[in-house]
């Protein structure tokens, strides 16, 4: 069992943009209202990158961005953990398409941004953060494994970890043997200690994988969570804002799935 | 941090298949490079490929991961006993509490390019025989590799660039620590592709001859492909000196370049020293350095920078990119291994290829082969988005 404390809260998804305006939806007391997924300007990249920037990477520095701040959480003293159910699937199609053609003639940039840690690698950039971090992946489970490396590390190095789970949908012809139906980023600033910053207490541990999962009861959030591998948090993040104590089952891998009992801070 | 044991490990990749191999391939200074042949690839370059004849169809109840880059898996899985000390470990903690943690860059992305070729012609879509959740998504080699063992605990793919197969050294040790696992098979496989191929040489950072380290002519990398893993293993008891461990792993960020180190190596040195923190060693307990020395410009330029802001010129380093090339996700675990032998064989391996040292670099840097005793090794991993990691690896006392 790992104890870890939420201090901060990110989250960017369809219908849902920000901790402040999606805690009373995910609570059940404000109707979910469908609307395109709206990614915040974000001041802290440098124009020139911003430009350059793929969608996943805005999405991920966006809710990292917002975890941090409602924490007030220095980015250059945090560690982090990124994860994510396969990456970013528009500049895998452009290079995988770029690679059919006659000339080969792969952009340099696009290569670049072609990596796992493209998001981890533009956060650097943007906050100076040089403590450790971490890129993942566990395909539909990458939630939970996100959340399980972060814990590890609040819990074993003592130290704040900044969890970002990101995900958005492929392009043709990917998307016709990979379907992910929205981009949703979630990020959690997780501490060792409960803090005046703490909204809930969370223990987790692994338990068979034959407890069944929960579920959300609202249909168009309880699509994200089964359709957007990040989006498996939202479970937790609803009984974060229900301010309640609670029993969340995740989905995880092998003989496992991941349990969190959460506790209230305030 | 508890120091862990190292168990068994095992290596496939062009300079040899199985430690062995590896270990005479090393002493007889022969590298594992050739020109490129690969697939239909046209570019003037070296590579580092294991033989397509070495790689065997994958076990008739994983079919469904068939791919380059689990084929190579598999090659590696099935050298030097490795499988027998994973199965021991199995018996001993359950398979449940034996963790997964391999690096990969590449995965089996092979798989798709190959596939978009034979793209429906008039609806573009993908062949119904192509499985990108077994092949090409980047958990798939670590699906493939907890299977193949019959492995059921915790699991994860880093994939953080050519530091990928290095941190999943950190990963093992903190569930292990944190008490979710007892053990570990950590490692890292990546295979060559089209992706890689086309688009470090868009970059400009493919050379067209061997890769030279730290040579003052040095003009860029050779890709290789590789899979290597370590067996990794709590002590109830302190670590005999008779026994390899892992004893530090240094983690750290650029934030500066996505391409580009930080020009005065300020990642590479945080890690350098937070792997030493981390052992409760000093620089003089060092007695080799594996450099991570891709042999680009800049690469090369300030790791020896940083390599001399911590330990001066009194280590012995060298590269052995221009061995095995760079074999990217697999960098870490493969350079890690070749450590493991230098302790087991009191062997430094001195940097293939390399004519002349580039005397602007002030570090010891070995051109030719050394014996001598070698007790503990830091290993260096550096990749793309300015990530960072350093290994210690060798006798606890």
């Amino acid at each position: 069992m790992m104890r870890v404390f939420v201090d901060g809260i990110g989250l960017i998804a369809p219908g849902l943009s920000g901790w402040a305006a999606s805690a009373p939806i995910l609570a059940g007391k404000t109707d979910y209202v469908a609307a395109p997924l709206s990614i915040p300007v974000l001041e802290i990249l440098p124009p020139a990158e911003r430009r350059r920037t793929p969608t996943v990477v805005k999405l991920a520095i966006a809710a990292g961005c917002e975890a941090l701040a409602n924490a007030n959480q220095p980015a250059a003293q945090t560690a982090s953990v990124f994860t994510s159910s396969g990456g970013d699937g528009d500049v895998i199609h452009q290079i995988c398409d770029t690679l059919t053609q006659p000339d080969r003639e792969v952009s340099p940039t696009r290569f670049h941004n072609s990596v796992h840690n493209a998001p981890a690698g533009y956060w650097g950039i943007a906050t100076g953060a040089r403590e450790p971090s971490t890129s993942l992946c566990a395909f539909d489970a990458s939630f939970a494994a996100g959340l399980i490396e972060a814990a590890t590390q609040v819990c074993v190095d003592g130290r704040k970890v900044l969890l970002v789970a990101y995900d958005a949908p492929y392009p043709e012809p990917i998307n016709g043997v990979r379907r992910i139906s929205a981009g949703v980023g979630i990020a959690l600033l997780l501490s060792p200690q409960r803090s005046a910053q703490s909204l809930s207490e969370i223990e987790i541990s692994l338990v068979p994988n034959n407890t069944p999962i929960t579920k959300l009861a609202q249909p168009d959030l309880e699509n994200f969570r089964a359709t957007v591998p990040a989006a498996r948090a939202l479970p937790l993040l609803a009984s974060i804002a229900k301010n309640e104590r609670a029993q969340i089952i995740t989905e995880y891998l092998g003989d496992h799935a991941l349990q969190s009992d959460i506790k209230p801070c305030k | 941090m508890q120091s862990l044991i190292i168990r068994s490990y095992t290596t496939a990749n062009c300079a040899g298949i199985g430690r062995d191999a590896l270990y005479h391939a090393l002493r007889d200074r022969r590298s594992g490079l050739a020109h490129c042949a690969f697939e239909t690839v046209e570019l003037d370059t070296y590579v580092g490929q294991v033989p397509d004849e070495a790689l065997a169809a994958l076990r008739d109840d994983l079919v469904d991961f068939e791919c380059r880059n689990n084929r190579l898996a598999q090659l590696g899985l099935r050298q030097d006993g490795f499988e027998h000390a994973v199965a021991r470990l199995r018996e001993r903690h359950g398979a449940a509490r034996v963790g997964v943690f391999i690096g990969t860059s590449t995965a089996g992305i092979l798989q798709t390019e190959l596939a978009y070729r034979r793209r429906d012609p008039t609806s573009g879509a993908l062949p119904p025989d192509f499985r990108y959740e077994h092949t090409h998504n980047t958990f798939s080699p670590a699906r493939f590799v907890q299977r193949y063992l019959g492995l059921s605990g915790p699991a994860v793919a880093v994939s953080s660039a050519c530091s990928s197969s290095a941190k999943v050294f950190g990963n093992a040790q903190r569930m292990i620590a944190a008490g979710l696992c007892d053990a570990a098979v950590v490692g890292g496989v990546d295979s060559l592709c089209l992706t890689t191929l086309y688009g470090f040489n868009s970059l400009q950072l493919v050379s067209k001859k061997p890769c030279r380290p730290f040579d003052a002519e040095r003009d860029g990398i050779s890709i290789g492909e590789a899979a290597g893993f370590a067996l990794l293993e709590k002590s109830e008891v302190p670590i005999g000196n008779d026994q390899l461990a892992l004893l530090g792993v240094g983690e750290s960020c650029d934030a500066y370049h996505m391409s580009t180190p930080h020009p005065e190596g300020l990642g590479a040195r945080m890690a350098m020293q937070g792997a030493l923190t981390q052992a409760g060693l000093n620089t003089t307990d060092i007695d080799y350095i594996n450099l991570h020395g891709t042999a680009t410009r800049s690469n090369d330029a300030t790791e020896g920078l940083a390599v001399n802001m911590i330990f001066g010129n009194g280590v012995a380093a060298s590269s052995t990119k221009g061995w095995t090339g760079h074999t990217l996700g697999a960098a870490g675990i493969i350079e890690a291994i070749i450590s493991f032998i230098a302790i087991e064989e009191n062997f430094m391996p001195g940097s293939m290829h390399t004519q002349a040292i580039d005397p602007a670099v002030e570090i010891q840097y070995l051109k030719d082969n050394k014996q001598a005793k070698v007790l503990r090794v830091l290993s260096n991993s550096f990749g793309f988005g300015g990530t960072n990691c350093s290994l210690v690896v060798g006798r606890a006392q």
